[in-house]
């Protein structure tokens, strides 16, 4: 197995805020990592960083063995690091199928060209394949905004991995997502995601989700990891109960 | 030497007269985010107010004293504008709140081109000089340069009204909603504060704030149709310098475009027009946010 | 090139319009010419709000167009109109790629107002030129096409026939470009521009070649009404003359490349009434008609063919 990211003594500050503190990391192939910890624990400003939206105060960054640190999501996207978002970032007033064309042409590198219609037949073709992998090939003439909140996280997923990276790394795929949405959700992203061999981190904070996906798990705190393992190691942290699950149910309640 | 300090003279007066224009625009930017274009209409309404009552004032046969023509110029401005501005933001502000601002800025240039017109139909096409004020005071001399008394009180009157627009937002129990609202509306709304109501007083003083500068700088100026217009572009120039939303640079911005148009003026006359612009666009090449702007991030 | 559907019927269209203009009075062809080299410029500025962006100083190119085209032919003695036409084209599209690289960083409000600078320098300064006839401008009289002088009482008409043909061949080409993954980018932008970034799309480069294309088709408007007239001014770089510009690109919405055309028309066709009837209150009504729109017709003129459309279909 090889490292596919890693990271050393990422820190970020604002102002007198702490909100990565010193995060020493490395995801290998094909791992499925999950990400736990409380409000306010660091977790999107990770995602954040790594993927260049966000440079880091201080520390280090390598994708693929290759340093990352100051490049933007545009060049980590066409290095084949993709992410999603907590809050889908789609293009609501678009139709559904000019959200996935254009990231398409993107993925492509041709949005620059002012003629060529951008739905071609390849890409339509591709666009809707992509659509019933996901199973939301129902709203193909929609505009997003008439989706529900779930078809719409799915949809953002769709989006990154048109791109075709290598590892996705998704913020809070199933928040907003009704309890019944939620694991149907994730099986679906999690079979896409598989027959891509993709390696995955994701931030969750359902705890049956993440006993059921995860390879190994990361459980944040005040900007730091605090424990770092399997599931059942890291679920029966004292630290981790404590701060993070709640002693008594390990399903906690949807924050 | 003597044009150095002409400069400086036509410079800050020049600057006094901007920053009472930029005032009004200021503070309706900080607390409700319009950038008003309806603002030189304002200041439009304000000039033709006042040169219709000095023209009453100085067409009777009775004595004039210049303390009630200056009484005159403002207060007769400061009302006829806070009163429209109060109806302005009843009638069609408030069906257009959370809106872009961009499309605010759309929404009050229809509102300029609506009043422009309305102005047209009450004082016609014609030019008012409601000068009389202004020779009345006389000029003062400095060792050759000679300066308008009138101009003089400007700037003091530029300088009370930054200094009470200062204790305002900053010292009374008003303004300290008011930045409660420039700070966060929903929170302030949640807390009990009265939005809407605050929204309507800041449209009301911008707004006067606007006609009285209008008023106050009449008798310098020529008041005819498309002064709004010409006014309100200048008043952008000076509070995007600046840095929308801040009083201070406002000042700021007045005192840089005052002093470059003096310059030029002096030294380049064909180049007064073009140096006001170039003052904007150069500080937004290199503050994007204006001198005393400040960027907000956009969260995900 | 292949054409589709929709682009024969803008050329069917165009050639209609140019037939109409044998049958039509001589004083509609010329408000006719002037409104569809106006509608050129609205284009650009409806290619810059569908990447959210509004322009206060699209007059910037459409005066450049103009006065480029009026000095090669005072100064440099071109009287041909292609090369007019090109002269104003060229120097527009070098200035927009030089302030593109600036105003391409640049959003809401602060790009209006950047916009809005650009085109008020280019008016202090063309007000203050002795050379090019200060507030007055100066005339342009002698052209030919072509190597083709149109005969005495056919100027009007010929121009109007040239205006159609290339805005009937702009609108062809603004079709493409909006079904482009370029123009999609820049929908794109103007929904979000925090995942268009992590698409790996340069939303700069993007808006940046938006712009220039936009200040071109301003600037072929600005040389055309500029020979349909007869005379420039500084009056076209005023801030309220792009202004105008918003406002006809609102009414037409950005539903279609040929709503420009439509609204366009209508403007010149309710101002040349207005003005005569009620000279004083005619910009009263635009500004309610402008404050009707943003609350009843957000998608302009256009949205009501689409409206009609769908309750038929």
């Amino acid at each position: 197995m090889s490292a596919v990211l890693t990271t050393r003594n990422l820190s970020r500050y604002f102002g007198a805020v702490t909100a990565a503190d010193d995060i020493n990391v490395t995801i290998d192939t094909g791992e499925i990592v999950g990400v736990i910890g409380a409000n306010g624990a660091g977790k999107t400003t990770f995602i954040n960083m790594v993927t260049g939206y966000l440079p880091p105060s201080e520390g280090e960054i390598l994708f693929r063995g290759e340093s990352i640190r100051g490049a933007g999501p545009r060049r980590l996207m066409r290095k084949g690091l993709s992410r999603s978002f907590q809050v889908p970032q789609v293009f609501h007033e678009l139709p559904v199928m000019d959200n996935l064309v254009i990231a398409l042409a993107a993925a492509e590198n041709r949005h620059l060209n002012p003629f060529r219609p951008v739905h071609g037949p390849e890409r339509l073709k591709a666009a809707e394949a992509m659509l019933e992998q996901m199973g939301i090939d129902a709203y193909r003439d929609e505009l997003v905004t008439a989706m529900p909140q779930g078809a719409r996280k799915l949809l953002d997923i769709g989006m990154a991995l048109l791109a075709d990276p290598s590892m996705i790394l998704l913020d809070e795929p199933t928040s907003g997502v009704s309890l019944e949405e939620k694991h149907a959700l994730m099986e679906t992203v999690m079979e896409v995601v598989a027959r891509r061999n993709l390696t995955v981190l994701f931030v969750e904070h359902d705890m049956e989700v993440v006993r059921r996906y995860v390879t190994r798990l990361l459980a944040f705190a005040d900007g730091s990891v605090i424990a770092d393992g399997t599931a059942e190691e890291v679920l029966s942290d004292a630290t981790v109960q404590e701060l993070i699950t709640g002693k008594a149910r390990p399903a906690a309640k949807e924050a | 030497m003597l044009t150095a300090w002409a400069i400086l003279a036509d410079g800050l007066i020049y600057a006094s007269w901007l920053f009472l224009i930029a005032a009004g625009l200021t503070v309706i930017y900080g607390v409700m985010r319009i950038l008003n274009l309806a603002h030189g209409a304002f200041y439009a309404l304000g000039a033709y107010t006042a040169a219709t009552a000095i023209g009453w004032y100085y067409g009777g046969s009775g004595d004039t004293h210049m303390l009630v023509s200056y009484l005159l110029l403002g207060g007769c401005a400061l009302v006829a504008g806070a009163l429209l501005g109060a109806a302005v933001e009843r009638g069609v502000l408030r069906i257009m709140y959370g809106r872009d601002e961009i499309l605010m800025l759309i929404v009050t240039f229809a509102l300029l081109l609506i009043l422009d017109d309305a102005m047209k139909l009450i004082w016609g096409t014609q030019s008012y000089l409601p000068y009389q004020p202004y020779a009345e005071m006389g000029r003062m001399n400095f060792d050759g340069l000679s300066v308008a008394y009138y101009d003089v009180t400007l700037i003091a009157i530029s300088l009370l009204v930054g200094l009470g627009l200062w204790y305002w937002l900053e010292r009374t129990h008003t303004g300290k909603i008011l930045r409660s609202i420039i700070h966060d509306r929903e929170v302030s709304a949640a807390m009990g504060v009265n939005v809407k109501r605050m929204f309507t007083i800041t449209f009301m003083i911008g707004a006067g704030l606007g006609a009285a500068a209008g008023g106050l700088t009449a008798p310098a100026i020529s008041v005819a149709p498309g002064l709004g217009a010409e006014v309100i572009v200048v008043a952008f120039a000076v509070v995007v310098s600046g840095g929308l939303g801040s009083i201070g640079g406002a000042a700021i911005g007045a005192i840089a475009v005052g002093l470059a148009r003096a310059a030029s003026v002096h030294l380049a006359p064909e180049l007064e027009l073009f140096v006001i612009y170039a003052v904007m666009a150069t500080v937004l090449i290199f503050r994007p946010h204006g001198l005393f702007g400040q960027a907000t991030a956009r969260k995900i | 090139m292949q054409m589709d559907r929709s682009e024969w019927l803008l050329l069917a269209g165009g050639l209609l319009i140019a037939l109409g203009g044998f049958l039509l009075p001589s004083w509609m062809v010329s408000i006719a010419t002037s409104a569809f080299a106006t509608a050129l410029v609205v284009q650009g500025v409806v290619l810059l709000i569908r990447a959210g962006l509004v322009s206060f100083g699209q007059g910037l190119f459409f005066g450049i167009g103009g006065y480029a085209a009026g000095m090669s032919n005072r100064f440099l003695g071109v009287t041909e109109v292609f090369g007019m036409l090109a002269l104003g084209l060229v120097v527009a599209v070098a200035l927009a790629m030089v302030l593109g690289l600036l105003v391409s960083r640049y959003r809401e409000i602060f790009f209006a107002m950047l916009t809005l600078a650009f085109s008020m320098i280019a008016y202090g300064v063309l007000v203050k030129s002795r050379a090019l006839g200060s507030t007055d401008g100066f005339g342009i009289d002698t052209w030919h096409i072509l190597g083709w002088t149109p005969p005495d009482g056919y100027g009007q008409l010929s121009l109007f026939l040239l205006t159609v043909t290339i805005g009937s061949i702009v609108a062809v080409l603004l079709h493409r470009y909006r079904r482009s993954a370029l123009g999609l980018a820049c929908e794109a932008i103007r929904e979000n521009e925090v995942r268009v970034e992590y698409m790996g799309i340069s939303q700069r480069l993007v808006l940046y070649i938006n712009y220039v294309i936009a200040a071109a088709v301003g600037a072929l408007g600005g040389s055309l009404h500029a020979l349909a007239i007869g005379h420039v001014d500084p009056g076209m770089t005023y801030w309220t003359t792009s202004g105008e510009f918003v406002f006809i690109a609102l009414l037409a919405g950005s539903g279609h490349v040929a709503a420009p055309f439509i609204a366009a028309v209508l403007f010149a066709l309710v101002r040349t009434y207005a003005v005569e009837l009620i000279p004083n209150a005619w910009q009263m009504g635009l500004g309610i008609t402008l404050l009707l729109i943003i609350l009843f017709l957000p998608g302009g003129i256009w949205s009501l063919f689409t409206r009609l459309r769908r309750a038929t279909s």
